[in-house]
């Protein structure tokens, strides 16, 4: 039995046709729609390196079937730049050293734009860290990781206090 | 993963026909589900999906001043509505100490109260399970168990219910409302949940093909308002289970105790509601000595199930804690890490 779902995939309407109900969001990306900035950790929702945007939600993909998320909006770690301007959270990652191996990157990047849309940490570093809680980082990025997210937030926060004005 | 069968009703009396067949399972966010299933813990043949299903996506804070949370709801959108965070703290932090942010956004309401114990030889086809295949035999009962059961524990099982969510549920009176194919039924929180017995593979009343579609707390959980909090020991500062943890709410009047709510997590197959606590509570006044009486009342029953007597002491001590913590009133403002002792807001910084 295949199913056909639509999905909208960094702004790109995509037809998909699922020969199998057992796909994840996360194989989707990766296996079918040639997007593999999206890592694939441990596959099991505890390491945060498949996270994306799903209607402007940051999810785990590899805990999400894929058949089930008919219709739906996904932001991929592809479709944060725009062109060569790097999203304000992929420059604020370089800036501070966010990464060593850079495995992680994507989902830590991912969850930091979704952590910053919430707006819950603000630029408080124990909220950030707590906040960031669900991307492992092997190798112990996560004091740049956090000032890359604070220094994010600023950047977005100000941005968008000059598009309003 | 098993291939199975995958359909999306669109209406709750086709769900429930679609999902009473056996080896039927509601698929929702499928956070434990899809866990479970890449594990070959869980193999259904059928996934009947859930999400599409109208109406149960809805927060009602109803005039009666009670609360009505569909069974879809996110996880996170509840602890975010903020008219819900103001009328149920000691919930809200329990939602955002469970789980990481990634998991809060998918996962719902429904699925918290369904997810399935975390015990290690659960989640290992090799392992001997009773909970997982009956007759099996429990091979947590000579293994690693310091994470397990102290209270309401069998010979065939003595895993441990995972949710944080559902202990503040518990000790608030909460009702879980129920569609079957024989219509509604609505059951308590406290009594949806099953002790293991000799029938560890069940772990709540639920029938085949009932599912759950509202859980209710009632207007007189907001009582509790201005001293309520959930505290949660972990082995990690965030993105933990409990190891043992406590939803406190009480009423003070004039210096005493009015009305005291107490609920445990970590300790048991349910959230294990401590009546004899706060029967020990109400009329007391609000100090040391009558928590340390409230903790021995709620532990009085206990019993290692294997290395896991500094449970007991553990949770006895984090009782204290939750209603010293809880006594001293509500924050104004949910702290940085939600139910833990290690908060900078409580003097200790956990880095």
């Amino acid at each position: 039995m295949s199913f056909s779902i639509s999905l909208t995939v960094n702004g790109t309407r995509r037809t998909i046709t699922l020969d199998d109900p057992r796909v994840t969001l996360l194989d989707l990306l990766r296996e079918r729609l040639q997007l593999p900035g999206t890592k694939k950790g441990c596959d099991r929702g505890q390491c945060g390196a498949c996270t994306v945007i799903v209607d402007g939600r940051r999810i785990n993909s590899c805990l999400a079937l894929a058949v089930s998320l008919d219709g739906a909006e996904v932001l991929t770690i592809e479709g944060v730049a725009r062109g060569d301007q790097l999203h304000p959270v992929q420059a604020a990652f370089i800036a501070h050293d966010g990464l060593q191996c850079g495995f992680c990157t994507p989902g830590q990047i991912m969850s930091a734009i979704g952590l910053i849309e919430e707006g819950q940490a603000g630029d408080d570093p124990e909220r950030i860290r707590e906040g960031m809680s669900g991307n492992l980082c092997r190798c112990g990025a996560y004091a740049g990781i956090t000032e890359a997210v604070r220094d994010a937030t600023a950047t977005m926060t100000t941005t968008s206090q000059r598009r309003s004005a | 993963m098993k291939t199975f069968d995958y359909v999306r009703p669109a209406s709750i009396a086709d769900a429930v026909a679609a999902a009473t067949a056996p080896g039927a399972s509601y698929l929702a966010a499928g956070t434990n589900l899809l866990d479970l299933m890449k594990g070959g813990i869980a193999r259904p043949n059928r996934l009947v999906d859930i999400t599409r299903l109208p109406g149960l996506d809805r927060i009602e804070h109803l005039d009666d001043g009670s609360v009505r949370i569909g069974a879809l709801v996110r996880n996170a959108t509840l602890a975010h509505d903020p008219e819900f965070a103001k009328h149920f703290p000691a919930v809200t932090e329990a939602l955002l100490s469970g789980a990481s942010a990634q998991l809060r956004n998918a996962a719902t309401v429904g699925g918290n109260l369904m997810q399935r114990t975390r015990c290690s030889y659960f989640y290992d086809p090799a392992s001997a399970c009773n909970k997982r295949n009956t007759g099996a035999g429990c091979d947590a009962r000579e293994g690693e168990n310091r994470m397990h059961a102290v209270l309401g524990w069998s010979d065939a099982c003595i895993a441990t219910h995972p949710s944080d969510f559902c202990v503040p549920l518990a000790a608030l009176d909460a009702v879980v409302e129920i569609a079957g194919q024989g219509g509604r039924r609505e059951v308590a929180l406290e009594n949806f949940h099953r002790l293991p017995g000799d029938t560890p593979e069940r772990d709540s009343v639920l029938e085949p093909g009932e599912l759950i579609v509202a859980v209710r707390l009632p207007a007189a959980a907001r009582a509790f308002v201005s001293h309520a909090r959930y505290v949660k020991l972990r082995e990690r500062t965030s993105y933990a289970f409990a190891v043992v943890s406590a939803a406190a709410c009480l009423t003070i009047e004039n210096g005493t105790i009015r009305d005291a709510r107490l609920a445990l997590g970590g300790v048991a197959a349910k959230p294990w509601r401590a009546r004899e606590a706060e029967e020990a509570l109400t009329g007391a006044h609000p100090d040391a000595a009558a928590y340390r009486w409230a903790a021995e009342a709620a532990l009085c029953g206990a019993k290692p199930s294997g290395d896991n007597g500094f449970k007991v002491a553990l949770a006895q001590r984090i009782i204290v804690r939750a209603l010293t913590l809880a006594a001293a009133g509500t924050p104004a403002r949910m702290p940085a890490l939600p139910a833990s002792l290690f908060s900078s807001a409580a003097g200790v910084q956990h880095v």
